[in-house]
């Protein structure tokens, strides 16, 4: 470098946060929505749920190898992975939702990241004091204390972060076989390499990287700029009211000053080390913790609270002039979040009709095109169709297969005597099936006629429904245009 | 966006080169520039020392993996093919024991068996009897009940085994169609006649006088062969004519040139381009397609 005076370094070591213990309604808030999420993801696949013998008892269960996904009463298979993106679709209108209803609700109360920064910060007070103590710490030579200090903390992260790994492997398969096997050394690799990396990343990303994640890594604080607007509910101070800010001292004239008294508690308290006071930005994940601390102290001073709160930028304008904020559901409701609404609940209502409408059984038909049809020694006209039959019972049954059409044609199953197949306990079939017309047939001669093919449970079996289901197809006949 | 202040001559070197009043900078590299360009000269050293590299007058340096199959593609292509053999030689072993008519109750063997015919037929069989074995003039559709040579498990796996009229394989299925006009064997109104004689059994429209003479000049003639009916005859392929499906065609035309020049349909023995477990993986797919008996 020739001038290093004139070129500034391109890299910013990053500046260690010590957020302070804070009181309030938004903390306690997070402490429920943290235990409920974190309960639910550590134990649900845990939850058992009878399907019968032959099939898996865990409520939640992403069974990869067999190609199944169960979710308490519904079994999804892969031809009807319409479901999980219906499911991603209405996640995705759900987070445009709730952010243009209520900002960054996602990033401040339910993103993982912020989760399980959250119980790591919690972890690390428990071990190295609040925030004095932890910058006290911070600035020590590396005697006994503080390595003792550090390995404690490192080694809770450490289990935290086994922890998380441990429970991301048993959604996909049975949790109790696997955790007897994890223990014992003989579980498959793939779910000692996946818990292997979770470990890393939590480790890393909720003690370590922190809210570099969120300013650096994610895109949605790009992205969720988008979905808001000056109706959008989000965290704000109010400088009005709070400017100029200053000590309150008597000797300097307090009755010039705001009710900001510079006292630091909301930037103290923030976990992504930002100052509420300068205004919107990307780097606040509008968690509500400087709320907390801020009302905590004008509670004290005996100040009316929300000096920093939820608040959309019109009302900002209207209290500055004076007048009252709007309703709270004026902001809400406007044609914005109800057109996300409508559609997020045009998506899930789909959705759960598509739910009840599925068969327990299934078929596919594929005409067989090379060739179109074959003559048989007698003039007979035969076309051939694969079909794959699904059986989404947990009992094997026998199906009947049989055509109905316009004009006179017979089945034939190949390799098989009759129309009857018996499809296992949940598993697919798949097999060849030929229609017939006799010489001189109207199906013969016509180009092409429709044929409907029905599959049938047999009735009089064990949890049988007498079920049956259709596929229209074609049948190509010998004139040709 | 660029805030960064622009140099003027004299505070960075250049390189003395000036074109109008322009000059060139001698700016140092960007260091992430240059290390990635240390990093492919270390790299490219590595890479002349295990992989094949430098030209020589006949062929190129080899390297410590050119002989291997981490260098040589076509070697790893050997290998995988060869992993693939090994794991399969079980099955073809079990497939070459198999009594022919057992092989279908058996579950595992049947899939295995069909999935590989199904490659053999694409690769060796679909350039004349079509990827879907329907045939073509001439070549027999494989899809129908009409078997020239018997269309059961046997049958079919002899046929494959050793083909059909031709003169690589002692053992190949033989039989030749006189050519009845070329070698003036008839007359030409008998020709005619025995033509319609074929139309009315196989239940076209035909000339009722000429068919009755042609009666005659069948049963002199054909009959020995294709049977006193017409219902032909698999120990000799002779086809049968009173049926729906014709080889080559079963118009007036196509009926009359066949009497005419007789046929000479031939098949390759496949004994010779093909191992015993895949032939029998090829008849097994064949007897599947929905004709077999």
């Amino acid at each position: 470098m020739s001038s290093p005076e004139t070129e500034p370094s391109l890299y910013a070591a990053r500046e260690p946060i010590f957020p302070r213990r804070v009181k309030g309604t938004f903390r306690t808030l997070k402490w429920w929505l943290m235990a409920v999420m974190l309960g639910l993801y550590y134990l649900a696949p845990w939850i058992r749920w009878d399907r019968g013998p032959e099939l898996p008892d865990q409520a939640i269960l992403l069974d990869l190898a067999n190609r199944r996904f169960f979710f308490f009463m519904i079994e999804i298979w892969p031809h009807e992975f319409y479901f999980v993106a219906g499911l991603l679709i209405m996640a995705g209108l759900g987070l445009f939702l709730f952010t243009s209803a209520a900002g960054r609700v996602w990033c401040g109360y339910g993103c993982p990241q912020t989760v399980w920064t959250d119980l790591m910060i919690l972890v690390e007070r428990w071990i190295e004091g609040d925030r004095n103590a932890r910058l006290r710490l911070h600035r020590q030579k590396w005697d006994a204390e503080k390595i003792r200090k550090r390995a404690l903390k490192w080694s809770a992260w450490f289990l935290i972060g086994l922890a998380t790994g441990g429970a991301w492997v048993f959604y996909f398969t049975d949790a109790p076989t696997l955790a007897r096997d994890l223990v014992a050394g003989t579980a498959h690799p793939v779910a000692y390499t996946t818990i292997a990396i979770l470990t890393l990343t939590t480790f890393a990303f909720g003690g370590f990287f922190r809210e570099q994640v969120c300013i650096y890594a994610c895109p949605w604080p790009r992205i969720q700029a988008a979905m808001m607007d000056e109706d959008t509910l989000t965290i704000g101070y109010r400088d009005w009211r709070g400017e100029p800010r200053g000590k309150h001292r008597k000797a300097e004239g307090a009755e010039k000053l705001g009710d900001c008294i510079d006292c630091m508690a909301c930037v103290n308290v923030c976990p992504m080390g930002i100052d509420i006071r300068d205004g919107q930005q990307m780097a606040c994940i509008t968690c509500g913790l400087c709320i907390d601390a801020c009302n905590d102290v004008m509670d004290k001073i005996g100040k009316p609270p929300n000096l920093i709160g939820y608040l959309a930028l019109t009302d900002e304008t209207r209290e500055r002039a004076g007048e009252g904020p709007k309703s709270v559901w004026k902001h809400v409701f406007r044609p914005r979040t109800v057109l996300y609404t409508v559609l997020w609940a045009g998506v899930g209502i789909g959705l759960v009709v598509a739910l009840f409408l599925r068969s327990d059984i299934d078929m596919n038909v594929t005409p067989v095109r090379n060739p179109l049809f074959v003559t048989l020694s007698d003039g007979t006209i035969r076309n051939a169709y694969d079909i794959r039959l699904r059986n989404k019972l947990g009992e094997a049954h026998d199906y009947a297969l049989t055509v109905t059409s316009d004009q006179p044609v017979s089945l034939r199953l190949e390799g098989v005597t009759g129309n009857v197949l018996r499809v296992p306990a949940n598993d697919t079939l798949s097999t060849r099936l030929y229609l017939e017309a006799a010489p001189g047939s109207s199906a013969a001669t016509e180009e092409r006629s429709t044929v409907r093919l029905w599959v049938s449970e047999i009735p009089d079996q064990a949890h049988g429904k007498d079920t049956r289901v259709h596929h229209d197809t074609v049948f190509n006949g010998k004139a040709r245009p | 966006m660029c805030a960064k202040q622009i140099k003027k001559p004299g505070e960075v070197p250049t390189t003395g080169h000036e074109w109008d009043g322009i000059q060139e900078f001698d700016n140092p590299m960007p260091r992430w520039w240059l290390w990635t360009f240390y990093l492919t000269i270390i790299w490219s050293i590595g890479y002349c020392i295990f992989y094949p590299a430098w030209p020589l007058v006949s062929g190129a340096t080899q390297g410590l993996w050119g002989q291997t199959a981490a260098g040589d593609p076509r070697l790893a292509v050997a290998e995988e093919i060869k992993r693939f053999d090994d794991a399969n030689a079980p099955i073809k072993a079990k497939l070459v024991a198999a009594d022919l008519n057992a092989i279908a109750t058996d579950p595992e063997l049947d899939t295995y068996a069909r999935s590989a015919g199904a490659a053999v037929f694409k690769t060796w069989c679909a350039q004349c009897h079509g990827a879907g074995a329907a045939g073509n003039k001439g070549y027999p559709n494989l899809l129908d009940d009409d078997w020239l040579w018997g269309g059961d498990m046997a049958a079919i796996h002899t046929t494959v085994t050793h083909g059909i009229r031709n003169t690589a394989d002692p053992d190949a299925r033989y039989s030749e169609m006189p050519k009845f006009g070329a070698d003036a064997l008839l007359e030409k109104p008998q020709i005619e006649e025995v033509v319609e004689h074929v139309l009315a059994i196989s239940g076209q429209e035909h000339d009722a006088a000429k068919a009755a003479a042609g009666a005659t000049v069948f049963a002199d003639n054909c009959s020995s062969c294709h049977g006193e009916a017409g219902h032909g005859d698999r120990e000799q392929g002779a086809p049968n004519l009173t049926d729906a499906v014709w080889l080559y065609g079963g118009d007036r035309a196509a009926i009359t040139d066949s009497v005419f020049n007789a046929r000479f349909g031939v098949m390759p023995n496949w004994n010779s381009r093909l191992t015993e477990d895949e032939i029998r993986a090829v008849s097994v797919y064949v007897h599947g397609l929905g004709g077999g008996e």
